[in-house]
C-alpha cells in the first residue's frame, strides 16, 4: 500500500506542474464568478499567488514540525486571517509593501529549506504575522463592495482547505527524499524572495 | 490490461494529450499580464544553451556525488543565483560575466567527467560562486512590465527542473554503462562551455 502510495507521487507532481504551466487570465481582483460572493472570495485567494505562496510555505514548515504544529497553524492562521480581514474592510487605502511580500517569501522559504526546529509558539506568531498582514489587504480590497464580509468569509475557508491539505499532506511524509523535497519547495520560495527583492529595489 | 489502465506513466500521458487539447486564448504578444510574466520567467533559464549546460551538469554532478550532494548542489544553485540575480536587478555591477557563465560549464563538466568528489562544503562552494555569474546575467537582462512575483517563481522553477533534468539522467550511475556516459556527458559539457568562452574571448 505505502509503495502504490509512493509510486503515485511522480503522477502527482506530474498534475501540479501541467496544472501550473495552463496559462488562464489573471483575475487578481475580485471578480464575480457568478455564483455569489463567497466564491468571488474563495477564487480571489486562488488567483493570488502573493497570498498562496506564503500560506502553502507555511503549512510546509508547519507540516515537517508535526501533526501539533499543523493544528496550530491550522486554526491559528485562517482566525488571524479573519480579523486582518475585517479590519481592513474599515480601511480606506493602504498599498502591498513589495518589501514585506519578498521578506514573507525569503523568511518562510528560508526556514523550511534549512528545515528549522521553530517552536510551536513561533509557528503560532508566524501564522498569526501573516494571517492579519494578508488579511487586511486583501480586507482593504474589498471594502468597496457590499457583500464584502461574505467573501471574506469564502476567502478564509480558501486558506483553511489550502493549509489543511499541505500541512496533512506533509505530515504523513516519513521517506527521507519526500522531506527533502519539501525543503527544495522552500530554497525554492525563498530564492523567488529574493528576486523579488532585487525587483522591488530596481522598480522604486 | 488491468496493468495498463493503471500505469502511471500511461495516466500521465493520457492527462498530458487531453491539457494540450484544451484551446487557450492566444497570447501572441507580450502583455503586462501575471500569467505572461511566469511563462516568460520559466522561458529564460532554459533559453540560453550557456545556462542549460551548467545547470544540468549540476544535477548531474550531485547524482554522481550521491546523497547529501544530490540535493545540497541543487539547493545552493537557486538560492545563491537568486542572490546573483538580486544584484544584477539592484544594477550592482559583476566583471567577466560571459567568462564566468563559459567557465562554470567547463568546470561542472570536467567535474562530471572525471568524476572528482572533493568535500561537500568545497563542491557547494563552487556551485555557489558559478550560480552568482548566472544569476547576475540573468538580472540584468529581465524584460520590464513583468509581475515580478511571478516571474520570479517561473525563474526558479524552470532553473530547478533543470537541476531535477540533471539528477534524473545522473541516476544512470547505478551502473557501470551509466558511469561511462555520465563521463561523457561530463565531456559534451566541457566542449559546450569551452565553445562558448571561445566566443566570449573573440
Amino acid at each position: 500500500m505505502k509503495g502504490a502510495t509512493q509510486s503515485r507521487l511522480p503522477l502527482y507532481a506530474f498534475v501540479v506542474f501541467t496544472c501550473v504551466m495552463c496559462v488562464f487570465p489573471a483575475e487578481a481582483h475580485l471578480n464575480s464568478t457568478g455564483m455569489g460572493p463567497f466564491y468571488d472570495g474563495l477564487i480571489h485567494f486562488l488567483m493570488s499567488p502573493e497570498d498562496i505562496v506564503p500560506v502553502l510555505a507555511l503549512a510546509l514548515l508547519a507540516g515537517l514540525r508535526g501533526a501539533r504544529y499543523g493544528r496550530r497553524a491550522l486554526f491559528t492562521l485562517p482566525v488571524a486571517w479573519l480579523l486582518g480581514g475585517l479590519a481592513g474592510l474599515s480601511a480606506m487605502t493602504a498599498k502591498p509593501h513589495p518589501f514585506i511580500a519578498a521578506a514573507w517569501f525569503l523568511l518562510l522559504g528560508g526556514l523550511l529549506a534549512a528545515d528549522a526546529k521553530v517552536s510551536l509558539r513561533v509557528t503560532t506568531a508566524l501564522a498569526a504575522l501573516l494571517g492579519l498582514y494578508h488579511g487586511y489587504l486583501n480586507g482593504i480590497g474589498m471594502g468597496q463592495f457590499d457583500t464584502a464580509a461574505v467573501a471574506l468569509l469564502g476567502l478564509v475557508f480558501a486558506v483553511f482547505i489550502l493549509i489543511a491539505l499541505a500541512a496533512a499532506f506533509v505530515v504523513r511524509l516519513r521517506t527521507h527524499w519526500a522531506r527533502i523535497a519539501v525543503r527544495v519547495a522552500g530554497s525554492w520560495i525563498a530564492a523567488s524572495g529574493l528576486l523579488m527583492l532585487g525587483w522591488a529595489v530596481r522598480t522604486r | 490490461m488491468n496493468t495498463t489502465r493503471h500505469n502511471p506513466l500511461i495516466q500521465a500521458m493520457a492527462l498530458a494529450v487531453f491539457v494540450f487539447l484544451c484551446a487557450q486564448t492566444a497570447l501572441a504578444h507580450p502583455q503586462k499580464g501575471e500569467a505572461v510574466g511566469f511563462l516568460t520567467g520559466f522561458r529564460h533559464p532554459i533559453s540560453g544553451l550557456d545556462h542549460v549546460l551548467a545547470m544540468v551538469a549540476v544535477g548531474l554532478w550531485g547524482a554522481q556525488l550521491g546523497s547529501p550532494a544530490i540535493w545540497v548542489l541543487p539547493v545552493a544553485f537557486p538560492m545563491v543565483m537568486a542572490a546573483g540575480g538580486m544584484l544584477g536587478l539592484m544594477g550592482v555591477p559583476l566583471p567577466g560575466i560571459e567568462y564566468g557563465i563559459a567557465l562554470s560549464a567547463i568546470l561542472l563538466g570536467a567535474a562530471v567527467m572525471f568524476e572528482v568528489r572533493p568535500p561537500l562544503g568545497v563542491a557547494a562552494a563552487l556551485v555557489g560562486f558559478f550560480a552568482i555569474f548566472h544569476g547576475h546575467a540573468h538580472g540584468t537582462e529581465l524584460p520590464p512590465g513583468q509581475s515580478a512575483l511571478l516571474y520570479s517563481m517561473g525563474f526558479v522553477i524552470a532553473t530547478g527542473c533543470l537541476h531535477a533534468l540533471g539528477i534524473g539522467i545522473g541516476t544512470v550511475h547505478r551502473w557501470a554503462w551509466g558511469q561511462k556516459l555520465l563521463r561523457v556527458a561530463g565531456g559534451l559539457v566541457v566542449v559546450g562551455g569551452t565553445f562558448f568562452m571561445w566566443k566570449a574571448v573573440a
